[in-house]
């Protein structure tokens, strides 16, 4: 058993308690709530946006955005590290500085441990505080324990590169190691996961370094599920400019890793080795959700009313991003800032006395297959019969032809442009 | 909307809710999602993607609706424009059309805004009012859109990928492509 595995079921036994025992030595209560207050939990693309948009919408709700890192890392774009576009992480890293002065959100740098939604407190290290409403961005976890022989070293050794930062620099220095002639193995884990063009793409930026570097090496990506995740015709196509580079292989799970050997097992019985190994395991609502009662029956995601983001589990919280069931909306950075932003609309609708308003969302993707050459997936959602669903007739990928590629790399840049600066002023 | 109507209280009924209606989608609900890609209220900080802030609303619908019908060619606008009814599209044209004016710092080049300004002054002002500040009808406001979204814009009418509306067509004929891009510095310098 794993530590993620033994931490996500110590969290679980504390939700038990936020669900109705008592709780013994409640953690000491700091900033003392006057007026209506809404805290948001996690500062990546829902949660800034959350905070932000409450308070561009009510100037009279105070909001208080707790993050643990003073800085964040966009995993968007992140896989350009991989390719050697980019030569750091300084471009997609954000601050929240500007963000807090502009609208006048309270910030805290600190690690939530737990959230009590009966009495309405968020616990911290530091203490714990009170809030009206709640919203929760927190991203996802690992199901590490699905894969045998994954421990807490196993990160370091085959990184996941899934959450950007150190791990996707760390993924850089192993490719930047290797000698020409190795085998780079990336995997990706059964939908739903963060991000379901990501691992395709990232197939793509490695090949890339591959070419221009190691050309003798080649790329595997071992996916878990049946066929392409996004966008197949597309990126099918886009691979055809790395040829001998990639190869594909799908329905091939990874159900066991061998940290010593630098192997892979695939469906338990066939040992794949690799010169650098990325493996990003499948995904689920992190602990913090699991603790305070807020995952659903699947075990795995918060589900949440379609129109407003709010559980369905815990009134007065509000689950945003990768950690929420949200029907037809992909688990992406864009589908995160649309969410926070219907679910800021509703929140202040309701701390106001008025009903809810129908819910309209968005969905933008790039992915880049080279440098200056992209392909996307767009669409627009709206609530029927209580679940989120595509507008009929909208949305969809680009030409098939590849001739917007170029035209979509330019966009692409302009999308983290204003993605990032949205979330940080 | 009275379709829409009788599916919410469906989806009101299924889900049993306390309260009994949904608003329709707010000016706010409509526009907010397209601002990830387009700024805060419409105000872009991509050099390739144009401000909505302070557009002209009869531009905003003509564009929107043009996207829609694939009459204007794109990436992803026509598909998302798809996504929205006629009153949404009217909704947002409304709301951004309400916000300032989006001011970008951009580096141009002083002989071609001054060369440009006397070409706006000759060849597009009855049109692009104020100096590009203003539209008129279907005619968008310029003023401080970002120079690479503008010259990728130019790019598209000259290859015939967008068709220029026949009054600018008619002014462009007679500019040399350095006039056009002396135009197109003078807009961006615009404040």
């Amino acid at each position: 058993m794993t530590l993620d595995r033994r931490s996500f079921l110590k969290l679980l036994a504390a939700g038990a308690g936020a669900a109705g025992l008592p709780m013994i030595g409640r953690a000491a209560e700091i900033m003392p709530k006057k007026g209506r207050r809404v805290i948001v939990i996690g500062g990546g693309y829902g949660g800034s946006i959350a905070a932000k948009y409450i308070r561009m919408l009510d100037k009279t709700i105070e909001v208080v955005l707790i993050e643990k890192n003073k800085q964040y890392v966009s995993c968007p774009f992140s896989n350009h590290l991989l390719a050697g576009y980019i030569k750091d992480l300084s471009s997609l890293t954000i601050g929240y500085d500007k963000l807090a002065k502009n609208h006048g959100i309270t910030m805290v740098y600190d690690e939530v441990t737990a959230i009590d939604p009966a009495a309405k407190t968020v616990t911290t290290k530091g203490g714990s505080i009170a809030y009206d409403k709640l919203v929760v961005s927190p991203g996802v976890d690992f199901r590490t324990e699905e894969i045998e022989g994954y421990d807490d070293k196993t990160p370091d050794i085959m990184p996941h590169a899934w959450k950007a930062g150190p791990q996707t620099i760390l993924l850089r220095k192993q490719l930047e190691a290797m000698k020409d002639g190795g085998t780079v193995i990336l995997t990706a884990p059964l939908a739903p996961f963060r991000c379901p063009p990501g691992p395709y793409e990232r197939v793509a930026m490695v090949a890339d370094y591959l070419k221009n570097n190691k050309p003798k090496s080649k790329v595997i990506l071992l996916d878990a599920n049946p066929d392409i995740v996004s966008k197949p015709t597309l990126f099918r196509k886009g691979w055809e400019m790395y040829p001998g580079l990639i190869e594909y292989r799908k329905a091939a799970k990874v159900t066991a890793v061998n940290n010593q050997a630098m192997s892979v097992m695939v469906e338990g019985i066939d040992e794949v080795k690799g010169d650098v190994i990325n493996v990003v395991p499948a995904q689920r609502a992190t602990a913090l959700m699991a603790g305070a009662g807020l995952i659903g029956e699947d075990k795995k995601w918060c589900p949440v009313n379609a129109t407003t983001f709010e559980s369905t589990l815990h009134k007065d919280v509000y689950v945003v991003g990768d950690s929420s069931s949200a029907g037809a909306m992909p688990k992406s950075g864009y589908s995160a800032n649309s969410e926070a932003k219907v679910c800021a609309t509703n929140i202040v609708a309701a701390m106001n006395g008025k009903e809810p308003i129908e819910m309209s969302g968005i969905n933008t993707c790039y992915s880049f297959l080279s440098h200056d050459e992209a392909i996307s997936v767009a669409g627009v959602y709206t609530v029927k019969e209580g679940k989120i669903v595509g507008v009929p007739n909208s949305g969809g990928i680009s030409k098939l032809d590849y001739s917007d590629a170029k035209v979509e790399a330019k966009y692409a840049n302009s999308w983290l442009k204003n993605i990032l600066t949205e979330m940080s002023t | 909307m009275s379709k829409k109507w009788s599916t919410l209280a469906i989806a009101v009924g299924a889900l049993a809710m306390s309260s009994a209606t949904f608003a329709a989608p707010s000016p706010e609900m409509l526009a907010n999602a397209c601002a990830g890609c387009h700024g805060t209220n419409g105000g872009s900080a991509g050099d390739t993607m144009p401000s909505l802030a302070n557009q002209s609303e009869a531009a905003f619908v003509d564009a929107m609706m043009k996207f829609k019908s694939g009459e204007r060619s794109s990436t992803i606008m026509g598909r998302l424009a798809k996504g929205y009814s006629d009153e949404d599209i009217k909704a947002m044209a409304g709301f951004f059309n309400k916000q300032k004016l989006h001011v970008t710092n951009q580096m141009v080049d002083k002989k071609k805004v001054a060369l440009g300004a006397k070409l706006q002054e000759k060849n597009c002002s009855r049109c692009h009012l104020e100096e590009g500040k203003e539209g008129k009808d279907d005619t968008p406001v310029m003023a401080s859109q970002w120079l690479p979204y503008l010259q990728m814009q130019m790019e598209l009418y000259a290859s015939g990928t967008r068709k220029m509306p026949d009054k600018m067509a008619e002014k462009v004929k007679g500019l040399s492509k350095d006039e056009l891009d002396a135009l197109i510095h003078f807009y961006a310098s615009k404040k």
